[in-house]
């Protein structure tokens, strides 16, 4: 069974369609890749597989469940996680406090466990805590962790991000555009990290990318689209001799 | 034993505060401004944590206060005072020392079920029009008031000072004094408490990316309403207390003037910081009374202060840091961040 399906879905901006008659399927434990030129509806579609938007018709099933009319947050909790394009971490709160608030969904004590620092409260901070540092050490981000993201370089802040996004313990990882602004030592970097966790962490990458060598480097299946349709899907050996792929990216000559 | 220390500098204050007030070495006026200092506190912390923390501008603070105020001054004497309009004393005001702090909680609890009127609205409006359903929240309450003749209507309503009254006759001791310092302490403790933890830190959350932090699992809806209820509802408790300190309240007390005044408070304290609002509160106390012999102009010099301050420190007079921030020995005394 696949772990995320897209079926026949469609959404309208007003009156652009920003994705139509999408169907896309994802199998566990692949890297995957969705390219596409410039405004072809990627980030689209990754808002809202993550229930950020809800889409206008079709439907979205994750391991086997629709997602239908559930918020971003409940999405979140039943294992999809995301990073940004441009980076959103919180800023102003340390690197530990970025993971420990992506627990919110499992944290397990209310308002008052908090006010009164119960058992429950005292026991779960402290779980908490262990495992974000536990897995600041397994990516190397330990002495970041009472820093503010601010203060990082951009590659360290995406190495936190997709730290983030690994700690909600996800079984589908979305990363959209990781490479965007690096620098091409990061780039490695980045290629490396992302290989190390798909095999190291029981979970499914699906990666927009615009960088080719990291998604033809990374990426077992590819999925193309273009206004907010499927142009083409295969491997990257695929992917790269279609003809429509690259008339979608550099043009038709007939024209 | 560092974990206690606090609580033992504490309980000995208030003794202290008890016993001074008892004895009247305190005159009448300073145990007053004292009693409003604490008011103070609680206003400014409670709305720091929507101002602040949370980067909503609320401008209505004192809507949620007169909510407070009403709630527990009707209820206190209904049970414990002779009234034109409700009539003799339901229960023995003997009881009243036992009933007072439930009457003052019971108002919180009627103000943090007013801050939905605003939380509710929060979770689609954010930024100016978030303000201005605030500013409204204030005028309902305040107008809600004015017309419902029951209560004195825009004349106000007193009979509050024989509840204190009731409580000091049973037991003989500056009852007034030292609830006020006990709400005021659990106030920022539970404030404090509730922003250290990661349940709440999801709030700042919200203020510094409310995308991310819908999408990486914080339950944006829900703690908006925690922040704005816990956040009302503390004003309720000020405003409860405040109720009966005076023994008088009007609707005219608890107008968009006096919102404004709490929001001078925050900023002056600094955004998202809690030691800076309860400093700025105290401050702002003294000199508001400290300023009280140029009558008039007083209102000439305060506001051009606040001028100045956001010209030179707009970020406040603690920014957004503690106190332990600044005096790193303060953390021998007491484990600021558990």
């Amino acid at each position: 069974m696949s772990l995320l399906e897209i079926k026949s879905m469609t959404h309208r901006f007003g009156g652009l369609k920003a994705v139509s008659e999408l169907n896309i399927s994802i199998e566990p434990g692949r890297v995957e890749g969705l390219i596409g030129p410039n405004g072809a509806g990627k980030t689209t579609v990754f808002n809202l597989v993550s229930g950020f938007y809800t889409p206008t018709e079709g439907n979205i099933i994750v391991d086997g469940r629709d997602t239908a009319g559930l918020k971003p947050h409940q999405v979140t909790a039943m294992g999809v996680a995301r990073t940004f394009q441009n980076i959103r971490l919180w800023k102003d709160m340390t690197v530990l406090d970025n993971i420990r608030i992506s627990q919110h969904h499992r944290l397990g004590y209310s308002f008052f466990d908090a006010v009164m620092r119960t058992k429950r409260y005292m026991k779960r901070e402290s779980e908490i805590t262990a495992e974000a540092y536990k897995l600041l050490e397994e990516l190397s981000l330990v002495d970041f962790a009472n820093e503010y993201p601010k203060n990082l370089p951009y590659g360290t802040q995406r190495k936190v991000e997709i730290a983030r996004a690994l700690s909600v313990k996800p079984k589908l990882l979305l990363l959209d555009e990781p490479a965007a602004g690096l620098n091409s030592s990061d780039v490695v970097t980045l290629i490396n990290l992302v290989k190390w966790i798909s095999e190291n962490f029981p979970v499914t990458i699906w990666m927009i990318e615009h960088h080719m060598d990291v998604v033809m480097e990374l990426c077992s299946h590819i999925v193309c689209i273009d206004f907010g349709e499927t142009i083409a899907e295969g491997t990257p050996e695929e992917i790269r001799n279609n003809p429509a792929v690259i008339s979608a990216y550099l043009g038709d000559d007939n024209i | 034993m560092k974990k206690y220390n606090v609580q033992i500098i504490l309980a000995i204050a208030l003794a202290i505060l008890a016993y001074m007030a008892q004895e009247e070495i305190i005159g009448k006026y300073a145990l007053s401004v004292l009693m409003f200092m604490g008011i103070n506190v609680i206003l400014s912390t409670s709305l720091n944590l929507v101002n602040g923390y949370m980067g909503e501008f609320s401008c209505g603070h004192a809507g949620f206060m007169a909510v407070g105020a009403y709630v527990s001054s009707v209820l206190g004497v209904m049970l414990f005072a002779k009234d034109k309009v409700f009539g003799p004393a339901l229960l023995d005001p003997s009881l009243s020392i036992w009933i007072f702090p439930l009457i003052v909680i019971v108002g919180g609890v009627a103000a943090a079920l007013a801050g939905l009127l605003v939380a509710i609205p929060s979770f689609k409006t954010r930024g100016d029009y978030l303000a201005i359903i605030t500013i409204a929240a204030n005028y309902i309450v305040i107008s809600l008031v004015e017309n419902i003749d029951t209560i004195g209507g825009a004349r106000g309503f007193m009979g509050m000072k024989s509840v204190v009254k009731a409580m000091g006759k049973t037991v003989d001791m500056p009852w007034m004094p030292i609830w006020v310092f006990i709400f005021t302490i659990l106030s920022v403790w539970i404030i404090r408490r509730f922003i250290s933890s990661t349940f709440g830190k999801g709030v700042p959350a919200i203020n510094q990316d409310e995308i991310a932090a819908e999408i990486m699992s914080v339950n944006t809806n829900k703690m908006k309403m925690v922040a704005f209820m816990l956040s009302s509802g503390l004003a309720g408790v000020a405003g409860a207390l405040f109720a009966y300190i005076l023994g008088y309240v009007n609707p005219g007390s608890f107008t968009i003037l006096k919102s404004t005044e709490v929001l001078v408070m925050v900023y002056l304290g600094g955004m998202g910081s809690l030691s800076g609002s309860v400093l700025s509160a105290i401050l702002f106390t003294l000199l508001l009374e400290a300023l009280r012999p140029l009558q008039i102009i007083k209102w000439v010099v305060v506001p051009f202060l606040l001028i100045l301050l956001m010209q030179f420190r707009p970020e406040g007079i603690m920014g957004n840091r503690e106190l332990p921030d600044f005096f790193p020995r303060l953390k021998r005394f007491y484990a600021f961040k558990d």
